[in-house]
This record gives structure tokens, sequence and C-alpha cells, in this order.
């Protein structure tokens, strides 16, 4: 069976593959440093590496979505964005 | 620290991730695949970019299913929440009646959600079912096929009956978990019913109550069968919820490209409120 019924296209494999090598990079981080580097960030909230991805995926797809609702395309800004976010996430969260 | 060392646990996790990966992962990564694309059937696919979710996001249609869906999943939990609370605290906690109001809270949620929107379709019917002929008899101008305020009380009153037990349920598991010797304080204290209420059994019944918000939500939050039996998203689109309206663009349209997007953004709802609900009740864990 193929996976044309999955309607593959290159943008979206690359997406996943991001989501997918972030998740895997994690997993060598987490065997090279084990524990998580849990911390309270400024949120107040005690988080893992693992939480802090997925508040950073999260919060850049609502970036994304966001910038689609009031501005449209194309999309380079809420990239800048969304990458600041991330730093900020990793670095303060 | 040594514990965390130990990498063999990953093992465990495999049967597990291989599950999700086949009923949740590849399907929701095929969903994301057609949100770029348009098709007019016949595997056949054109790139579309995000056109789709500009035009969702824009959409009017969706803002009012959206706002539906909101005021629908606000008034449930504003009732059934107080309400099983309010149950839950009148239920007896030693004795031979306690077995038998567990079966009659647990019956509503043994019934199939397709079962219940018939019932509730039948028996609110204005000509034959019992409701409809009682309101119409005590002199209401009830209709829940022709009238939207109607066909919302109905909505509402239906998803009360089959979901209230669950918040009771898990209410009263709080509220028999609490030992005596809280009440014995209270009552030494002179604490009277409210008293013990507020500062006894709400604060010990925090966790539960969490989980049940936090399961009521996403259950009424993607409400589709009992909803569409009864109501069938009318009259016009009174009551065309998320769930209605998502499936009437798939498969009533055949529009598959906006209807994925429309997906995406109804799981990135319903994944946010979720995450800050299981934040919440972590952080009152570690309280």
């Amino acid at each position: 069976m193929g996976l044309s019924w999955m309607a593959w296209t290159w943008p979206t494999a690359a997406f996943f593959a991001f989501v997918f090598g972030s998740i895997a990079a994690m997993a060598v981080w987490e065997i090279r440093s084990p524990g998580g580097g849990p911390r309270h960030g400024i949120l107040g909230l005690d988080t893992t590496r693992g939480d802090r991805l997925f508040i950073t995926l999260l919060g850049s797809a609502y970036i994304f979505l966001a910038w689609l609702a009031f501005m449209g395309t194309p999309l380079w800004g809420p990239l800048v964005i969304s990458l600041v976010y991330a730093f900020a996430v990793f670095r303060w969260v | 620290m040594n514990k965390t060392v130990n990498q063999k646990a990953w093992l465990f996790v495999v049967p597990v991730v291989l599950l999700v990966a086949f009923n949740a992962i590849i399907p929701l990564m095929t969903v994301v695949n057609y949100s770029v694309q348009e098709t007019f059937g016949d595997n056949t696919f054109f790139w579309a970019g995000v056109l789709w979710f500009e035009q969702v996001l824009n959409s009017e249609r969706f803002h009012d299913s959206l706002m539906r869906q909101i005021i629908f999943t606000a008034t449930i939990l504003a009732i059934e929440v107080p309400l099983g609370v309010a149950i839950a605290l009148t239920m007896p906690r030693k004795g031979v009646w306690v077995p038998v109001c567990l079966v009659l809270m647990a019956l509503p949620l043994l019934i199939p959600w397709n079962v219940v929107g018939a019932m509730w379709n039948i028996f609110a019917l204005p000509e034959i079912g019992l409701l409809g002929r009682m309101l119409n008899g005590i002199g209401f101008d009830y209709n829940f096929t022709r009238q939207p305020e109607d066909a919302w009380f109905t909505l509402i009153l239906m998803d009360v009956w089959h979901w209230t037990s669950l918040v009771v349920l898990l209410s009263y598991a709080g509220l028999v978990s609490i030992p005596d010797a809280y009440y014995q304080a209270a009552k030494i204290d002179g604490a009277g019913g409210w008293a013990i209420f507020r500062h006894i059994q709400l604060p010990k019944m925090k966790r539960v109550l969490t989980i049940a918000i936090l399961l009521r939500f996403m259950d009424s939050f993607m409400i589709y069968t009992e909803a569409v039996v009864l109501t069938g998203g009318g009259p016009g689109n009174s009551t065309t919820l998320l769930s209605i309206d998502l499936v009437k663009i798939a498969l009533g349209q055949f529009d598959l490209g906006p209807a994925a997007a429309m997906s995406l953004i109804y799981f990135l709802i319903i994944l946010l409120v979720s995450w800050v609900f299981y934040t919440l009740m972590m952080r009152n864990e570690q309280q």
C-alpha cells in the first residue's frame, strides 16, 4: 500500500520532519543530560524541556493563526516572532 | 538521580507510541496534508497553501459556529458543575441507599449518545412528546423544531440530563474521601454548613472538580451525535455547533481542504484549553 492517500506535499513533510526532528533532538538531549532540566519559570510554572517544547510549538501555532487572521500572507513575520518566542520560552519559562 | 539515567524505560513506551501513531498521529498528519490542498476527488490534489486557513479564520460562518459552541459549553458547565456538586452533597455517604443512588446516577452515562438524541427528540416533540405536550399544555408556545430558543433549551436540558451524573459521581468520590476527623474538628469549632463546604469539602473536591470540568469541557466542545440527532443543527443554523458545521463542510459539501483547516483550528482550541486545565490541575496537586 502506498502513501498517496495521505496526500503528502513537500512543505508539510518538511513541517513534520522539523517537529519529529525536534522531538528526536530532545531525546538526545535527555540522554546526554538526564532529568529534563526542571525549573520554576517566570510564568510560575514548573517546566521541563519537553514542556517548553510543547509550549513553544503550541504558542507558535497560535502566532501563525493570529497573523493569518489579522494580516494574511506572507508568513515571514510570524516566523520571526515564533523564533523569538521559542528563544524566550527556552530561556525563561 | 540514578533512576533517570536508566534509559530502559523507553522500551516500555514503544507499544503506546505505536498505538497512538496509528490511531492519532497518522490521521492527524493526513489532515494537515489536506488542509493545504484542494481536491475534487479521485485522489488528485492541488496545492492551496494557507488559503483555507485564511478563509476559515475570516469566515463569518466559522465565527458564528464557534460562538454558538462557546455559549453552549459555557452554559452547560455553568449548570452541570454546581448542580452536580449540589446533588453529590445531598447523596448519602453510608447505608443501603449508597449503591442505589450510584446506580441511578450512572444510568444516563450508560445510554449510547445517538439513543439519547433520539429519546429526547421524541420526548420533546410538541405533538406527541411528553415534554412538548406538557409545556404546550401549561401555556408555553414550545416547538423545538421551529423556534431556535426552544431548540437551545432542549439541547441544554438534554446535555444536563445526560452528563450532570458524571460531575455528581466525581464530586461524590471527592466527598467520600474526606476523613471524618475533618468534620469532627469543624464541629468542635462550631462551623456551620456553609463554612464546612467552603473550607473543607470544596478544597478537598478541587482536584476531582478540575478533572470534571476538563472532561465536560472537552466532551461538550466536541458534541456531535446527540445534537445532530436532536436538532440536526436547526432550525436554520441556530444549533449548528462546531462539529456539526465541520461535518457539513467535509461530508455535505465535500470541501475537504477547508474542513481540514477548520479541524486543525478546532483541535488547537481544545489542545490549548486542555493544557491550561492540566497545568492548573498539576499546580493544585503540587500545592
